[in-house]
């Protein structure tokens, strides 16, 4: 991957993506690891063991013990400046060792693991590269604490859970989380909301202390008497909390592990801050200063303290908020210019007769269309920042037909709702897990529990297959209709049946250009399908457990995927492995999008946060909290500006990606959206959601509505309207039918898909 | 060790109930395993445990119960389920490395039974005998295969009109079978074999599959139109309509509208065929009028605002003097089929209006106008049908509630519902809705609900029974009683239902009184007090035999569309028997001394047709009915045909001799 990377910036050609496999193979037999990547590294076995956190922990090796250890001694005495050094140091040689142990000892998950640790290997050297060079060091920083601890506990959790091996009095902590909570109870009201953020990780890790220290029902008591206090949003987590009571529990529980090893952050103005540690001071309350210190990352702030709506609108996620330094990085998120195409324009008449100042009058008219293309938007990646394929003729063809039909686009608004078209899967069974419709809206794909793939052609022209090899040699090459003759019309049905994964399909895309077809699946790999013969191509091993979605770039070529390792892996269709890597969620990556000019990445994850990285160099360049629930859509507006997010909790969330913020929360669904969409244009965004409605939200007016002052883009504190109510459009209802998928058309009008169940 | 655990699996509850019990948090969270199950397990393992190290077991296995509901139930929301499955559980188990869990993926749910002796559930597991299975008969069929099928649901973000996929559906999912079925019952019906057409009718009427063909039958019956000088085909045509509406298993939904318009055009426009005058174009109107009245009673409630909306489009054909009086009979028919509230609320105000015209139509006696003349006649005759049903069930009516009022029984108010439900032509359909209930004491509620003529009051029956009385003059075959009347009703009089039997004032009863060609035909003696109860009731007028030589007047020769007594059907025979008998029983008034409360009355229809050319159908001459003891000594001179005689003093008498009767 460093080799991918260093290609790509070096060389800046284009074509030389072509060429990386083999740079990739390099790249893999030397693992050289730089001090900063270790994290990165540390954390791509953290999760693959997390993942498979019921084996038994995989071999560990003293040396490295011995580094971690030091390490975690370190951190412990806030020497920051020192871990990172140290790491650096001793990355070259120690990781090297590392992933060779991991590599043998993960000889049991596959050697594909071994082949994962590696790639991460390269990725982070090179990442360490881009960001002591650039000013992207502050974006990593912001991973590293939180990444530090995750390689540790696999080879023993004990080494993790040292810090908790102090001792304290069992039966005073419940003396202290009273006080404490007491005291909170008793300041002013501006800073009790602030402070009362505090309750939930210390509750957490005061639970998980007694746990460790096999005070068993002391850690039951102390669970009783305070889970009550602590916000609903965290229910889930509590759950598995209070199932842990033993100290053997604690190995290899993911949740347990997400919260040993991301510091828990807190956002707590100046004045609130130093109101809780005079307080702590005072009292002598060391038990809970040392895990402020320890488990804690607090942010603070000058200025005004947040109010409790404020705090609840950021907060929900398993680790806290994001620091603020996580989403200051600049992100590109203009579109694309659009390549030149020549519009024919024989269909419009008037044009036509019009001979002199034919060519003249042809110009403007594309320009009304694709003004956006014509200026370089100030916000957007320079052309090449990531090579694109070229465009072929077929592409530039169906570019053509795409200008056209949205010259006879609709254009939608509050007072004209787009109609609403229903696509049924009869007979499903309560198999179909994914949907995807390509963009021309003419393919439709189901995915389904029973592993298949299913196409269905929705428009009159039938699926059919190229001709087998033997036919196609008889076949005229220099005829005009050659491309019709290669067809097999005896293959002519409505609805085409693939059979290639052992395990549910769970995600689903088309290319943009229709030709192919990728899946993601239970099984642990990506196919890639074409859509011309109907056959599996490629099927891309990496992820070894369930991959839970993937999507094809906007431009083709890349696609991403996501899945229960915690890990997202941008691929590319001619390459077996990943060409990036992008960990750092500390659950499931639930689902997968890629933003419209293919630089970034978005991946919602069961950790209920949202994440943005950089395809350029896999950085993590946003991080968006406030969802209560896994995260289960995402979509981009058209513009490339907003996105979009719905979870389990019904909420759909709306981020401004430039400025990193939320600026809107539309409430309404009362079951998880499975689907979100923008219209074409970007004025309606349409949710679709378990409870079987399909919502329409005015988007013009939630994003025209946001005022981004400057104290609000600096400090990242939101004042929401709660206005769901007004920018509910409509809210419509399927007959016992989740809603799976919504696409919008080239003219705007809705397709809805789901599976009816009876 | 792990193998032994998670065994343990299929002796706790079910898996499913697991997961629903974490997500309630105040409950117990978790299904505990107990040390006994664990030492059980392990003794049928062949291992030997001690109580602490199963106890271990135990809380550990618990634990690992949890994650795995836990991770199982991640594999349940990326299904897009809201339902936990065996197979997501065993997903989860195969992830962390454990075997999965074989036989419990059936669809349906477990059950439990429990032994009664230790709190044990277990789950039946029967031996099955393969070789059955093998030879069964009954091969289960394949699954259906998924596909996908779109609907528009929303049209520019507003709900589709039509009801999701009715028609659309209905006519893609036409299938060859039905097609041809259509094809052949057309056939039959407008084609030239009698039988065949009943047979098709028939079949129509009963096939339970036929929903999907419903557009296009009342497509075909919307023909009439194109058919309007074919009487047979319009004949056919309504037919089909009736054995549509009678057929138990459509659901007509928003085509009673189109049935309905395709009836009133049957009833109301001035056919081709009627130019004729040999085509009997009456019994047509007579039929489909009849056939209204039966839609609205099976289907009325289908089509909200359908019952004013048909009363408006009469009304107007009938104030449209430019219209031929087939219309105008039709109109009248129409009235009279939809119940006496409609004649009440139309026929009747419009009455002096209409009167002028038709008098100037049966006065010219030119040769010019015998045709028309005759028209008139039928119009009037059948408005004399119309108004006497009107004045004969508002009495009845009135007679009805002051018995309800009086005696306060229960019976009567139920019957009064059953009336109103099962006798079509007697009062409105039950759309609006208080009506209904209230079909026979409405009178209490001025202008019922939602009624648009809110200028429509009541006119008290005294007034009315003048006014028509001044129209018709003995025509009018409806008189009431002199008897002690209503207003020294006793309260709680019980109910004599000899009476009734004492009252028939047939015409053995009156052998002196001579009449000059009585055209009675039919009388109706209703006695409120008789069973006490409106079952006295004819039935709903039924559709079944309306012999194309049927007169207007509901004769003794049909005997279904007649409200006739009792007391007067043991007649009937006799008086269609004979013209001989045709004597007029002009009116028959109880005497106090028979049972205060009876009130009866007469209706006198006419026969007409063949016998009376229509020429002098009136001409009844009455004399004076015997005096019994409270009828005014009143002779009626006057012949006809002097129609609409406003004869003061017949006036005086009509009012203040009623007055004494009905104290409204």
């Amino acid at each position: 991957m460093a080799a991918v990377q260093g290609g790509l910036i070096d060389t800046e050609e284009e074509k030389d993506i072509k060429t990386e496999p083999a740079n990739d193979g390099c790249g893999n037999n030397n693992n050289n690891n730089t001090a900063n990547d270790g994290r990165l590294l540390n954390a791509s076995p953290g999760s693959i063991s997390s993942g498979g956190s019921n084996k038994p922990a995989t071999g560990a090796l003293e040396d490295q013990q011995t580094l971690l250890a030091v390490l975690q001694f370190l951190k412990k005495n806030n020497l920051s400046e020192s871990v990172e050094i140290l790491r650096r140091e001793a990355g070259l040689s120690e990781d090297t060792e590392d992933s060779k142990g991991l590599d043998s000892s993960g000889a049991g998950s596959g050697g594909a693991a071994g082949n994962v640790d590696s790639e991460s290997g390269d990725a982070n050297s090179l990442l360490s590269r881009v960001s002591v060079s650039s000013s992207a060091v502050s974006a990593s920083a912001v991973q590293a604490p939180s990444k530090a601890g995750a390689g540790e506990d696999q080879p023993d959790v004990n080494v993790v859970l040292s810090a908790y091996s102090q001792q304290g009095d069992p039966a005073l902590y419940d003396v202290y989380y009273s006080s404490l909570k007491k005291f909170i109870e008793s300041v002013l009201d501006c800073h009790r909301a602030e402070l009362s953020q505090v309750f939930y990780p210390l509750f957490v890790h005061m639970y998980l202390e007694l746990v460790y220290n096999n005070h068993e029902n002391e850690a039951k008591a102390f669970f009783e008497k305070f889970s009550g206090d602590q916000e609903c949003y965290y229910e889930d987590d509590l759950r598995v909390l209070s199932g842990m009571t033993k100290k053997e529990h604690m190995r290899g529980n993911e949740t347990l592990l997400d919260f040993r090893t991301s510091k828990f952050v807190l956002r707590i103005s100046r004045d609130s801050y130093q109101l809780l540690k005079r307080h702590l001071q005072e009292r002598q309350n060391n038990q809970i200063w040392n895990i402020i210190q320890e488990h804690l990352y607090i942010d603070i702030f000058d200025g005004m303290p947040r109010s409790k709506s404020q705090i609840d609108a950021m907060s929900g996620s398993l680790a806290g908020e994001a620091k603020r330094e996580a989403n200051k990085a600049k992100v590109f998120y203009g579109l694309l210019k659009e390549p030149e195409i020549e519009v024919p324009l024989d269909d419009e008449d008037e044009e036509a007769e019009n001979e002199e100042g034919k060519p003249k009058k042809k110009k403007p008219k594309k320009d009304s269309m694709g003004s956006k293309s014509k200026k370089q938007d100030p916000n957007a990646p320079s052309q090449n920042r990531i090579p694109l394929p070229e465009l072929k003729d077929s592409d530039k063809l169906d570019k053509i037909m795409y200008m056209k039909e949205a010259t006879k686009r609709i254009r939608l608004g509050p007072d004209t709702l787009p109609s609403i078209c229903f696509y049924s899967f009869l007979n499903a069974y309560q198999g179909l897990t994914a949907v995807d419709v390509t963009d021309d809206s003419s393919l439709i794909a189901g995915g389904f529990a029973d592993s298949t793939v299913r196409v269905w052609s929705v428009t009159p022209k039938k699926l059919r297959k190229v001709k087998s090899a033997a036919d196609l040699s008889l076949i005229d090459k220099e005829s005009d209709d050659v491309l019709e003759r290669i067809m097999d019309e005896k293959t002519a049905s409505e609805s085409k049946i693939l059979y290639g994964h052992s395990g549910p399909v769970y995600g689903i895309s088309f290319s943009p250009d229709r030709n192919y077809l990728l899946s993601s699946s239970e099984d642990g790999t990506v196919r890639l399908w074409s859509l011309q013969t109907f056959t599996c191509l490629v099927g891309y091993k990496g992820h070894n457990y369930p991959v839970w979605d993937t999507q094809f770039s906007p431009y083709g070529y890349y696609f991403v995927s996501g899945g229960h390792d915690r890990v997202a892996r941008l691929w590319a269709t001619d390459h077996y492995q990943p060409l990036r890597m992008f960990s750092g969620h500390l659950a499931d990556i639930t689902c997968t999008r890629f933003h419209p000019n293919s630089n970034y990445v978005a991946t919602g994850s069961s950790d209920r946060t949202i994440r943005l990285w950089d395809v350029l160099n896999g950085n993590c360049v946003r991080i968006f909290t406030g969802h209560k629930g896994p995260i289960h859509a995402l979509a981009f507006s058209p513009n490339g500006k907003f996105l979009a997010s719905g979870a389990t909790d019904g909420r759909v969330l709306l981020w401004d990606i430039g400025h990193g913020l939320m600026i809107g929360e539309l409430k309404g669904h009362t079951d998880t959206i499975y689907s979100l969409k923008f219209s074409r244009d970007g004025e309606i965004l349409a949710s679709g959601s378990m409870d079987n409605t399909v919502r329409l939200w005015d988007a013009m007016k939630a994003f025209d509505d946001l005022e981004t002052d400057d104290f609000t883009a600096a400090t990242g504190h939101i004042h929401l309207p709660e206005n769901s109510q007004e920018l509910l459009l409509g809210t419509y209802m399927s007959k016992s039918t989740p809603v799976v998928h919504l696409h919008f058309t080239r003219r705007n009008l809705l397709l809805a898909a789901g599976a009816y169940n009876p | 060790m792990q193998l032994v655990k998670w065994k343990l699996i299929v002796q706790t509850s079910s898996l499913s109930s697991i997961g629903v019990s974490m997500a309630d948090r105040e409950e117990r969270r978790f299904a505990e395993v107990p040390r006994e199950s664990v030492k059980l397990m392990a003794e049928s393992a062949g291992v030997e445990l001690g109580d602490d190290v199963a106890a271990l077991l135990a809380e550990d296995v618990c634990y690992r119960l949890r994650e795995a509901t836990q991770s199982s139930s991640q594999f349940m929301r990326h299904a897009k389920r809201r339902k936990l499955t065996v197979e997501d559980f065993n997903r989860a188990l195969r992830w962390s490395n454990v075997e999965a869990i074989c036989g419990y993926g059936a669809q349906d749910a477990l059950p439990f039974r429990s032994v009664k002796e230790g709190e044990l559930f277990f789950i039946e597991d029967r031996d099955i005998n393969l070789v059955e299975l093998a030879l069964a008969t009954n091969i289960p069929k394949g699954c259906a295969e998924t596909m996908v099928r779109v609907n528009v649901s929303y049209l520019d973000g507003k709900g589709n009109l039509e009801p999701q996929g009715t028609v659309p559906s209905a006519v893609q999912s036409l299938s060859d079978d039905l097609l041809k079925y259509y094809q052949q019952i057309t056939r039959a019906i407008l084609g030239e074999d009698p039988h065949l057409m009943k047979v098709a009718l028939l079949d129509l009427q009963s096939n339970s599959k036929i929903a999907a063909l419903l557009p296009y039958f009342v497509y075909v019956i919307s023909g009439v139109k194109s058919v309007s000088h074919d009487l047979e085909q319009l004949n056919r045509l309504l037919h089909m309509v009736k054995s549509l509406v009678q057929n138990p298993y459509l659901y007509l939904g928003s085509y009673v509208r189109s049935l309905v318009s395709s009836v009133m055009y049957c009833i109301l426009e001035p056919l081709a065929a009627s130019i004729n005058p040999l085509n009997d174009h009456w019994t047509l109107r007579d039929y489909a009028a009849l056939l209204l009245s039966h839609i609205f009673w099976t289907h009325g409630d289908l089509v909200s605002g359908l019952y004013h909306q048909i009363l408006l489009s009469l009304q107007k054909v009938l104030s449209d003097p430019v219209r031929p009086l087939c219309s105008h009979y039709g109109a009248v028919v129409g009235l009279h089929a939809l119940g006496w509230k409609a004649v009440e609320r139309v026929l009747y105000p419009h009455l002096p209006a209409y009167w002028a015209n038709l008098q100037a139509v049966l006065d010219d006696y030119s040769v010019s106008n015998a045709q028309v003349k005759a028209d008139g006649h039928k119009v009037y005759g059948a408005i004399l049908v119309a108004v006497e049903r009107l004045l004969k069930m508002k009495a009845l009516s009135l007679s009805q509630s002051a018995e309800g009022g009086f005696s306060s029984q229960p019976g009567s108010v139920v019957g009064a519902l059953g009336y109103g439900v099962s006798s079509p032509g007697l009062s409105p359909p039950p759309e609006p809705l208080s009506e209904a209930a209230l079909g026979i004491a409405s009178h209490l509620q001025a202008g019922g609900a939602g009624c648009p003529w809110e200028e429509w009051t009541p006119v008290p029956l005294p007034a009315m029974y003048c006014e028509l009385y001044s129209f018709f003059g003995d025509s009018l075959a409806v008189r009431f009683s002199t008897g002690p009347g209503f207003g020294s009703y006793p309260p709680c009089t019980p109910p004599q239902p000899n009476d009734a039997r004492k009252d028939p004032p047939g015409p053995a009863a009156n052998p002196d009184t001579t009449r000059k060609m009585p055209q009675l035909t039919a009388n109706l003696n209703i006695s409120p007090r008789q069973d006490g109860s409106p079952r006295t009731e004819p039935p709903p007028p039924s559709l079944a035999a309306t012999g194309p030589g049927r007169s207007l007047a509901r004769s003794s020769s049909s005997s279904s569309s007649v409200q006739r007594s009792r007391s007067s059907s043991s007649r009937s025979g006799q008086r269609s028997a004979g013209p001989s008998r045709d004597v007029f029983p002009k009116a028959r008034f109880t005497t106090p001394q028979t049972g205060p409360p009876a009130f009866s009355f007469l209706i006198g229809g006419r026969q007409m047709g063949r016998r009376c050319q229509g020429r002098r159908p009136f001409q009844t001459i009455f004399a004076p009915t015997p005096p019994l003891s409270a009828v005014l000594p009143r002779t009626y001179a006057h012949k006809l045909p002097v129609i609409g005689r406003v004869g003061k003093p017949v006036r005086r008498w009509a009012c203040s001799h009623y007055s004494l009767h009905l104290p409204l």
